[in-house]
C-alpha cells in the first residue's frame, strides 16, 4: 500500500517547507494571494531556505514577511527602513537572497527616500511592493500612490496625484521594473522567480486590493477595477535553464531575455510590443498608461549591466560576517607601526 | 620654563592648521608635553579661528584661562585679541600692515610678513601659507623652539614630500634670523622659554577620532556606514584612510566595507542589518544625527542587534554651534527611544580611551547584543592631545553567544531569549545558518522568548524583566570608574569624558588652596556600585560636567537616590572646554 505523496522539489523539500505562520490579515487580502505564489516561486525555484532573508518594514504588508518561508531567517523592521537594513545584511553577507515585502506607505510615504538610494546602491533582492493605496493597519488613510479623485470612507477625496512606483525606480536606475495584480497568479509568481535570477535590485509592484478599506468599485486598486482592466504586455513564463524550452513558437510571436548565470525570460506578445530593454520606452509606457489610466502590467524594464553593492565594494567571495577574528584584527606590529606616524 | 601657551590667531582656510601642528609637533618632539585646541568657525574660509597651544611640563591639557603670547594675525579681531592678553604677556602681529597696537604693558614684536612673503618663493596664491610660517619663525626665536624640531614636524607633516618642505622650512629660517636681527634682546628676557625635556619619549600626538577610528579598526570593523557631520567626520575619515592599508585581505579583497548613507537614519539602519547578519558593524555621528537615529536605536535595543554608534559631541540643542564642543548628549544617548529603554553608554576621557573603547565597544555589544554608543566630543575628538601610545587589545575578539549549526544539532532546540544562565542574554543565531532550526524573524514588534509575535501582557513584562537582568549584566562588563583617593579627602569629585583634564588640573590648584580631593571618573553608563561607594565615603562630591543642566549628576541622584543630598552639581556649557580654574573656584564656592 502506497501512501499519498507531497511533491518535492529539487532540493527535496515540500510546498510546506516553504510556508510560514498563518496570515492574521483579513480574508480576502490581496497580501495573502501574493505571500501564496512567493511560497510557490521559492518551492518551484527549489530555493534554500537557510539562504533566503525575508526582510520588511512596517504595515499590513510588511506583517506577511512572517508568513512564507518560516525557515528563512528574517527581520521585520522599522516603517519606510527595509531599505537601509537589506543594504547593512546585504554587505554583511552577500551571499544571502534577500526578499523583502513591502507597501505603499512603507516605500512610497515614509521610506521614499530609502527606496530610491537603495536603488541607486543597486542591492540585489527581490523588492515586492503590496501596493493597495491605503493604510490598512491605521483604519484607511490615502497612501501616496492614491488616484487623484479618489475615494475613501472616512478620508475623502484625495487631491493629489500618485507616486508611480515603477516609474521612480526606472528613474532611481533599477534594472528590473515590473508591475502586476494580485489576482494574476501566475503573473506574479513567474515575475518573482524572474526577480530572484536577476543581478540587482529588482522591484515588483503588484497591485493588492484592500478588501476592507478601498475595495470599491471604482477605486483602481480593486480585484474589479483589476480584473476589468488590467493589460498585461506580455504572457510571461520563467525558464530556470535553457535547455528546458520546450514550446516552439512563430518568429516575432516571443521575446526571449537572457539572465545573467543562464536562466531566461520568455515574453509571448500579446496586444503591444513593448521592448523591455528599452529605458525610454519603459517610461513612455508608464506616462501612456498613467494618462490613459491603462492598469498595464508585466515586466517593464530589464537591464542587467550595473554592479553590485558588493561589486561596487569589490567584496571578496567570504562575506565579511564569516571572516575569523585573525583576519579581522591586525597584528601588534601594525598598531606599532602606526603609533610611529604619531611622533 | 615650559608652562604657557600661545595663542595663534587667524583667518580660516588660510593654512594656520599646517603652521600650527608644526609648532606643537616640534614643541612635542623637544620632550615637552603640549596639547592644541581649535577654536574655528563653522566655515569654509574667511571667518575668524583661535588656535591654542598649551606647554605644560606638569602635563595639564586643559583649556588655559590665561594665554600670555598673542600671535595677531587676524586684523578683524586684532584689537579684542590684544584686550585679552594679561599684562607681561606678548603679541607678534604683521608690522607691515594696517592695525597698530596700542598697549604699553605687553611686548610687542611687529613681523615683516610682505617683505619675508616675497622673497619666499612661494607662488602667489600660497601666500597666505608662508605668512603663517613667519609667525612660526619668528615663536621660535622668541620662545626657543628648535628649528631641526620644526624641520622635522615639518617633514612629518607634508610626509617627506621635499618641496613644500624646503619653501616652508626656508620661511622659518628666515624669519627667525630675522627676529633675532630685530629684537636681539628679546629671547633673553621673555619670561616664556622652553626648556628640552624627556617627557614626551614614546608618547604619540594624536587626536581623539583618529584613535577612535584606530581603534575601531583593531577591534575588528567589517561595516562602517556614516553620514558627515560636524564633528565626527574625521572619525569616519580615519576608517577611510587605514582600512585599505591595515585591512586588505590576502587575496587583496577589503575585509571592509564602509558606505556613505543618505541620511542618519538609514546610516544606523545600515549598521544595524549588518550587525543583525554577523558584521561587527558600527556609525560615527553627532548630536543632530544622534536624534534621527533614535527609533533604530530602540529597535536594536530591543530586538537585541549588536553595533556601535560613536557621538562625537558638540553644542545643542538642534543644529546648535556645530564646531563647539559639550557633554550634553548623555542623557540623550542614555534613553535614546522610546519606552523603557536604556543603553549601554562608553564614556573616553583620553585619547587612549578613544582607542581602547573603539575596540571594546564591539566586544561589548556582540556580547551583550545590543547597541553600545560611545561618547566622545569635539574638543576629545578633533584636538592633538599628547598620549601614551595606542595600547594593542587585552584580550581576545568575543563574538558573544552565536550558535552554529553543529552546536544547534547538539542542543536539539533553539529558543532565541531564552535565558539560561541568568544574565539576560539568549544565544542568536545568524542568517545563512544552514541548520534548520537556526531561523527567526527579528522584530521591533512584542515578542514572547521564542522570537513570536504576542500580545500577552505576561510575554511582554517577562521580556523588559529579562532585557532589565541584561541591563544589570552591563553594568560588571562595562569599563569602571577610575577612583584616585586622598585620605585627607572629605570632598570627592566626580567628572566623565573630556572635562577629565580640567577636574586633574583643578585637584593640584585646590590641594594647594589647602582642600584635598578625591576624584571618580565616570567611564560608562550604566553606572555600577562603585559609584555609591565613592558618594557614601565623602562629605560632599561635586560632579564636574560640560553641560548646561548636570547631566550626570541627575544620573547619579537617579542611582544612588541614598546620597543624592551629597552631590553638589557643577555643570557649565558655552561651547567651549572647560578651564581648571573655572573648576576650582566653583568646588571652593560649593564646598
Amino acid at each position: 500500500m502506497t501512501t499519498a505523496r507531497q511533491p518535492v522539489n529539487a532540493l527535496g523539500l515540500t510546498r510546506a517547507d516553504y510556508r510560514g505562520a498563518p496570515s492574521t490579515l483579513c480574508a480576502g487580502c490581496g497580501h495573502d494571494s501574493v505571500t501564496s505564489q512567493i511560497i510557490a516561486a521559492a518551492f518551484e525555484l527549489a530555493l534554500p531556505p537557510q539562504r533566503v532573508i525575508r526582510m520588511s518594514g512596517i504595515g499590513c504588508s510588511s506583517k506577511s514577511a512572517a508568513y512564507f518561508l518560516g525557515r528563512s531567517h528574517g527581520f521585520n523592521s522599522l516603517h519606510g527602513r527595509m531599505p537601509a537594513v537589506t543594504t547593512g545584511a546585504h554587505v554583511a553577507n552577500h551571499t544571502l537572497l534577500p526578499l523583502a515585502v513591502s507597501g505603499d506607505g512603507d516605500t512610497g510615504s515614509i521610506g521614499l527616500g530609502g527606496f530610491k538610494h537603495l536603488l541607486r546602491r543597486n542591492v540585489p533582492m527581490v523588492y515586492i511592493i503590496e501596493n493597495n493605496g491605503v493604510y490598512g493597519l491605521t483604519k484607511g488613510q490615502f497612501s501616496a500612490t492614491a488616484d487623484e479623485g479618489a475615494r475613501l470612507k472616512h478620508a475623502g477625496v484625495n487631491e493629489l496625484p500618485p507616486i508611480d512606483l515603477c516609474a521612480e525606480a526606472l528613474i532611481a536606475g533599477c534594472g528590473f521594473v515590473a508591475r502586476s495584480f494580485a489576482g494574476d497568479a501566475k503573473q506574479v509568481r513567474e515575475l518573482i522567480k524572474a526577480a530572484f535570477a536577476f543581478h540587482g535590485t529588482a522591484v515588483i509592484d503588484v497591485i493588492s486590493p484592500c478588501v476592507t478599506f478601498n475595495n470599491h468599485d471604482d477605486s483602481t486598486k480593486s480585484y474589479a477595477y483589476g480584473k476589468a482592466h488590467e493589460e498585461p504586455l506580455h504572457d510571461l513564463t520563467f525558464i530556470p535553464r535553457y535547455e528546458e524550452l520546450v514550446e516552439e513558437f512563430a518568429p516575432g510571436e516571443v521575446r526571449d531575455v537572457r539572465l545573467h548565470g543562464g536562466p531566461m525570460i520568455r515574453l509571448r506578445r500579446l496586444a503591444t510590443d513593448h521592448d523591455p530593454a528599452d529605458r525610454m520606452a519603459a517610461i513612455a509606457l508608464l506616462e501612456h498608461a498613467r494618462a490613459a489610466g491603462e492598469f498595464i502590467t508585466g515586466l517593464i524594464y530589464l537591464s542587467e549591466g550595473r554592479p553590485t553593492l558588493a561589486e561596487s565594494l569589490g567584496l571578496g567571495a567570504t562575506p565579511l560576517a564569516e571572516l575569523p577574528a585573525d583576519t579581522l584584527r591586525p597584528p601588534p606590529e601594525a598598531l606599532a607601526a602606526v603609533n610611529d606616524e604619531f611622533r | 620654563m615650559n608652562e604657557f601657551a600661545i595663542t595663534a590667531a587667524t583667518v580660516n582656510g588660510s593654512g594656520s592648521q599646517t603652521a600650527n601642528n608644526a609648532i606643537m609637533r616640534a614643541i612635542f618632539r623637544m620632550g615637552i608635553p603640549v596639547n592644541g585646541k581649535n577654536l574655528f568657525p563653522s566655515n569654509i574660509q574667511g571667518e575668524p579661528t583661535w588656535f591654542t597651544i598649551r606647554v605644560s611640563a606638569q602635563g595639564y591639557s586643559a583649556r588655559p584661562a590665561s594665554v600670555p603670547i598673542l600671535v595677531a594675525f587676524n586684523p578683524r579681531t586684532a584689537e579684542a585679541d590684544l584686550a585679552a592678553l594679561p599684562a607681561g604677556g606678548a603679541c607678534l602681529y604683521p608690522g607691515d600692515g594696517a592695525w597698530r597696537p596700542a598697549r604699553n604693558d605687553v611686548a610687542l614684536y611687529p613681523l615683516p610678513v610682505r617683505e619675508l612673503v616675497a622673497t619666499s618663493g612661494f607662488e602667489p596664491r600660497m601666500r597666505d601659507y608662508a605668512a603663517n610660517m613667519v609667525y612660526v619663525g619668528a615663536l621660535a626665536a622668541l620662545i626657543g623652539i628648535e628649528l631641526e624640531a620644526l624641520h622635522g614636524a615639518l617633514v612629518h607633516h607634508f610626509t617627506g614630500k621635499a618641496r613644500p618642505v624646503a619653501l616652508n622650512f626656508g620661511v622659518v629660517q628666515a624669519a627667525y634670523e630675522r627676529f633675532m636681527a630685530d629684537f636681539p634682546a628679546a629671547p633673553a628676557a621673555s619670561r616664556f622659554r622652553l626648556q628640552r625635556m624627556a617627557a614626551t619619549t614614546g608618547q604619540i600626538l594624536i587626536d581623539g577620532n583618529t584613535a577612535a577610528g584606530l581603534g575601531a579598526i583593531f577591534g575588528g570593523v567589517s561595516f562602517l556606514a556614516w553620514y558627515p557631520i560636524t564633528p565626527a567626520t574625521s572619525l569616519a575619515d580615519t576608517l577611510s584612510a587605514y582600512l585599505p592599508r591595515l585591512r586588505t585581505g590576502p587575496a587583496g579583497h577589503p575585509t571592509y566595507a564602509i558606505v556613505q548613507a543618505e541620511d542618519e537614519i538609514a546610516a544606523l539602519g545600515m549598521a544595524v542589518g549588518a550587525g543583525w547578519a554577523g558584521a561587527r558593524a558600527m556609525t560615527s555621528t553627532s548630536g543632530p544625527g544622534l536624534s534621527l537615529m533614535t527609533e533604530f536605536a530602540g529597535l536594536a535595543s530591543f530586538a537585541e542587534i549588536p553595533c556601535v554608534v560613536w557621538d562625537v559631541q558638540r553644542i545643542g540643542p538642534s543644529t546648535g554651534l556645530p564646531t563647539r564642543t559639550a557633554q550634553g548628549d548623555l542623557l540623550a544617548a542614555y534613553f535614546l527611544g522610546h519606552g523603557d529603554t536604556r543603553h549601554v553608554v562608553l564614556l573616553p576621557g583620553t585619547v587612549a580611551e578613544c582607542f581602547e573603547f573603539g575596540w571594546r565597544a564591539f566586544d561589548l555589544a556582540e556580547r551583550l547584543q545590543t547597541i553600545v554608543f560611545v561618547l566622545s566630543d569635539l574638543d576629545l575628538g578633533m584636538n592633538l592631545w599628547s598620549s601614551d601610545p595606542l595600547a594593542y587589545p587585552t584580550t581576545p575578539m568575543d563574538r558573544g553567544k552565536v550558535l552554529s549549526a553543529a552546536e544547534l544539532e547538539r542542543l536539539g532546540s533553539f529558543v532565541r531569549f531564552a535565558d539560561p544562565e541568568g544574565d539576560g542574554i539568549g544565544a542568536r543565531t545568524l542568517p545563512g545558518n544552514p541548520h534548520p532550526l537556526a531561523a527567526t524573524l527579528s522584530r521591533g514588534t512584542g515578542h514572547n522568548e521564542r522570537n513570536v509575535y504576542s500580545e500577552r501582557p505576561e510575554d511582554w513584562k517577562a521580556n523588559m524583566d529579562r532585557l532589565r537582568r541584561k541591563h544589570a549584566t552591563a553594568r560588571r562588563l562595562v569599563p569602571q570608574p577610575v577612583v584616585e583617593h586622598d585620605p585627607a579627602a572629605t570632598v570627592g569629585l566626580i567628572s566623565f569624558g573630556s572635562s577629565d583634564g580640567a577636574v586633574r588640573e583643578a585637584r593640584d590648584q585646590l590641594r594647594a588652596q589647602g582642600l584635598p580631593t578625591s576624584y571618580m571618573r565616570v567611564r560608562a553608563l550604566p553606572l555600577g556600585e562603585a559609584t555609591c561607594h565613592f558618594i557614601a565615603q565623602h562629605h560632599a562630591c561635586v560632579v564636574v560636567e560640560a553641560n548646561h543642566d548636570g547631566q550626570l549628576c541627575d544620573l547619579l541622584r537617579m542611582h544612588c537616590p541614598a546620597h543624592a543630598a551629597r552631590l553638589l552639581s557643577v555643570a557649565h556649557s558655552d561651547g567651549l572646554p572647560l578651564t581648571a580654574e573655572f573648576v576650582a573656584e566653583s568646588v571652593q564656592e560649593l564646598a
